[in-house]
């Protein structure tokens, strides 16, 4: 769907900001999230969760559980479809184990009873016999020798027989020769780096009501990031038609990738099929952090030749990434990624998936990314440093841009990198003196942004007003963008346009809210839909003066005659349109459906500043500016939001958040208390710079900003502490201990 | 006859090659042209992998024309968060 002549014209509506559709439910706690369902007879689901971090389960006894007064259902992997493959089986051994224990909290058994407490209680007299076996949940001990092979089985074709047998994947990609790059290279620098785990820290747990029928039917109540794909997933798990699971999304309290798939929701489903009653379960917080999927922890090996200009002659990395106990690391993410938005000849990038006894990986904005660039953009500000050459001059000379063939294969349409670094560059953040132990990051972030598969209803109401149905779970505004693009393209104010999150039995398929796609996809849907009502609308103008349906143009709401041969008559508001639709040939209604292609890359350039305090390691982050582009800003409250909120994110994962598991093998920090976000206290304003490079495959220009806000912050902030501290920070995350550690041994190293 | 540029990871099934070329009119013939070709790549296709066309990534579609005029590259399927 190409970039149209629309975006040449004013917009009205599209770039304002008005009140978000959905803001007076949430600021009053009338909105509906995950846990505020109930319905008569329900019950409650609690789960039987592994103590060990790899074992084999010998024997399940339910039946003291079962004799608990109160207890109505207990179900195990039994009570699932068998015969799965593929990512279907995956998602089933994760969500309830067959015959090992494959991580600390990995599901066994789930209960349900009539009250919650009751259902915990029974939890309890489940009597688990297990044969404990060794484990492994560091990244560098899972592929050392001896390390416990978890699951030979799930070994990709295309690994090779050499590799450590807890390596489920390689992906290769590159160009050109690095051998030829580096003996050009005036300078070479190669550096190990490791990144830990980061949970997405959405505010609001899993949480779910299903309820079975004895006639094989079923309802669903979650939070999500896409009900057609929970519909999709759970049936399977089930064993049942897709369609006869219909799944309502709730209110969603964040998900950042990590509600693109499923814990609870099959379990609640076995649950209540099995009592004939629905079931309701929420997942507590040490539920949560012990057994849903965190971003992968990463150890990576980057090497860069440089001439003494500054050009990049070639780069070479390894990207090792763990997936959990489970062969679905995005290792083939950073691989592609991260040297992305630089014009290199010699190119040479591989990811390994590895597998621990760990939770099994979840998506997280840009998943893989981030980790990467830790690793890449550290090097690069090292060369910087090397050579004499300022951050951002350094990566403009190296820029891609339209025409330049990334490292992952595909050439660039129009980007906007180079527009993101020079607006850097020109910021007064950039400029801003800095005091004794405070010191500046630079780093740049690509993210490919996603199309996907998109259905978009509208209706026209007798009084002019309009409902539009989405099927994309609104994470971050995206009701208020819709109602824009209709407006703008109906000529309606946003106020008159309603936009609701239909289920999956209201409305076609739509892929998950994910990929950086709702804003591109279901905009590109509803700009159609809302363009087929308005050829519909000319059209009964058309018959109402007698003309051609040709000789009518549609403008600022209005029908109104065009071309010489047109006659003269009254422009037709819509609301006279709508008023007497039923008598001029019947209601007025839009669709589209397309799975589109033509997502813009997104880019972004970071600067952050940092003081570090050298007698506790302790940083504080100064300041910070986001500079990226988005395409066209439809709402830009809520690109700034993404903006912040991928800044914010990064910055913990960066300074604050890991996984610390025992010797064990058993999650320590199951608390936010222990697993510390960022809070507002912790952080200055994030500043943001919007840059509007229209994406050539959007009617409006559109590109995503979901997920490239979250690449560059752990390089940045890396950098920053780096200069900040004369010690290269090649660890995360980056808490005062560590960075401790390393300014002392600086100062012992120099006497 | 179009060229479809492979990730390097791929050549072991193809005699070292990083791209090859094959008779093609879709991304569907595409496809099963490799497969039929190089019957190592079966299974990683079949797992789902992204088609670059002129610098657009095409996550999942069968349908869209291929020629020798395009700069074809096979990606791994993109995922997103």
């Amino acid at each position: 769907m190409a970039f149209d002549t629309q975006t040449e014209k004013q917009f009205k509506y599209i770039g304002t900001r008005p009140k978000r559709q959905d803001g007076v439910d949430k600021v009053t706690g009338h909105a509906l999230y995950g846990a505020d369902t109930y319905k008569a007879g329900m019950l409650h689901g609690a789960i039987v969760r592994s103590p060990h971090a790899h074992a084999r389960i010998i024997k399940i006894d339910t039946s003291k559980a079962e004799a608990l007064d109160g207890v109505k259902a207990v179900v195990t992997r039994a009570d699932f479809a068998t015969g799965l493959t593929g990512e279907n089986w995956n998602i089933l051994e994760n969500i309830m184990a067959d015959k090992t224990a494959l991580y600390d909290g990995h599901a066994i058994a789930a209960i349900a009873a009539t009250s919650n407490l009751i259902a915990r209680d029974a939890v309890k007299l489940v009597e688990v016999e297990y044969e404990i076996l060794p484990h492994v949940t560091d990244i560098k001990e899972a592929i050392s020798e001896g390390a416990p092979i978890i699951r030979e089985s799930s070994i990709e074709a295309n690994v090779p027989p050499d590799h450590h047998k807890n390596i489920t994947r390689r992906f290769e990609c590159g160009k050109g020769d690095v051998d030829v790059g580096f003996a050009e290279a005036d300078l070479i620098v190669e550096r190990d780096f490791t990144t830990e785990a980061a949970h997405q820290g959405y505010i609001e747990p899993h949480a779910c009501l299903a309820h079975m029928t004895a006639d094989g039917k079923g309802e669903l109540w979650c939070t999500t990031q896409g009900h057609y794909n929970v519909q999709r997933i759970c049936a399977a798990l089930l064993g049942m038609e897709t369609s006869q699971l219909r799944v309502t999304a709730s209110e969603i309290g964040g998900g950042f990738g990590a509600k693109t798939t499923v814990f609870i929701d099959p379990v609640a489903l076995a649950l209540s099929r099995k009592a004939n009653r629905p079931v309701k379960m929420v997942m507590t917080r040490s539920e949560v952090l012990r057994a849903t999927g965190p971003a992968s922890s990463s150890w990576s090996t980057v090497k860069v030749g440089m001439k003494k200009d500054g050009t990049i002659t070639a780069a070479q990395a390894t990207y090792r990434l763990q997936g959990g106990a489970f062969p679905s690391a995005p290792s083939e993410s950073p691989a592609q990624v991260t040297f992305a938005p630089y014009d290199i000849e010699h190119a040479e990038m591989v990811g390994l998936s590895v597998m621990t006894n760990r939770p099994k990986q979840a998506a997280f904005r840009a998943p893989g990314a981030p980790m990467g660039v830790f690793a890449s953009e550290q090097v690069l500000d090292e060369m910087a440093q090397e050579l004499g050459i300022d951050p951002i001059e350094l990566r403009l000379k190296n820029a891609a841009k339209e025409g330049t063939r990334g490292v992952h294969g595909p050439t660039f349409k129009r980007i906007g990198l180079i527009e993101t670094l020079e607006a850097a560059k020109a910021h007064p953040h950039y400029s801003i003196p800095l005091k004794e132990n405070q010191g500046r990051g630079v780093a740049c972030g690509f993210w490919f942004n996603f199309g996907g598969s998109t259905s978009v209803s509208m209706a026209l109401s007798e009084d002019g007003s309009v409902a539009l149905s989405i099927g994309t779970p609104d994470i971050g505004g995206s009701r208020a963008s819709m109602a824009l693009m209709a407006a703008e393209v109906l000529g309606i104010p946003y106020e008159d346009i309603r936009v609701t999150v239909a289920d999956t039995a209201s409305l076609g398929y739509n892929d998950n809210t994910h990929g950086s796609r709702v804003t591109y996809a279901v905009g590109l849907a509803t700009i159609e839909a809302c363009r087929s009502a308005v050829k519909e609308m000319c059209k009964r103008a058309a018959l109402k003066w007698g003309i051609d349906e040709e000789a009518v143009s549609w403008e600022d709401g209005y029908a109104k005659p065009s071309g010489p041969n047109a006659g003269d008559f009254e422009p037709l508001p819509l609301k006279a349109i709508a008023s007497e639709m039923t008598k001029t040939g019947g209601p007025i209604n839009g669709h589209f459906e397309a799975s589109p292609n033509t997502a813009g890359p997104g880019f972004a350039t970071h600067l952050v500043d940092v003081e570090v305090d050298p007698e506790t390691g302790k940083t504080t982050v100064l300041r910070y500016t986001v500079v990226m582009d988005a395409g066209k800003a439809i709402h830009p409250d809520y690109v700034e939001g993404q903006m912040q909120g991928g800044a914010v994110q990064g910055i913990g994962w960066a300074l604050n958040e890991e996984y610390v598991y025992g010797k064990d093998g058993r999650l320590q920090n199951t608390v936010f208390l222990d697993y510390r976000v960022p809070v507002a206290s912790d952080l200055p304003m994030i500043d943001c710079v919007i840059i509007e490079v229209p994406n050539p495959g959007h009617p409006f220009g559109v590109r995503g900003v979901g997920e490239t806000s979250i690449v560059p912050p752990l390089g940045a902030v890396a950098n920053a502490v780096s200069n900040a501290t004369g010690v290269r920070q090649t660890d995360l995350p980056m808490s005062p201990p560590r960075v401790l550690k390393g300014i002392l041994e600086k100062q012992k190293a120099n006497g | 006859m179009v060229k479809v540029e492979l990730w390097a990871g791929l050549r072991a099934f193809t005699g070292g090659e990083r791209t090859v070329e094959v008779d093609a009119k879709n991304i569907r013939e595409l496809l099963q042209a490799l497969s039929d070709a190089y019957p190592g790549l079966k299974p990683i296709l079949d797992e789902g992998v992204s088609v670059a066309i002129d610098g657009e990534i095409f996550a999942d579609s069968l349908i869209e024309p291929v020629g020798p005029e395009n700069e074809i590259v096979l990606m791994q399927k993109i995922r997103g968060g």
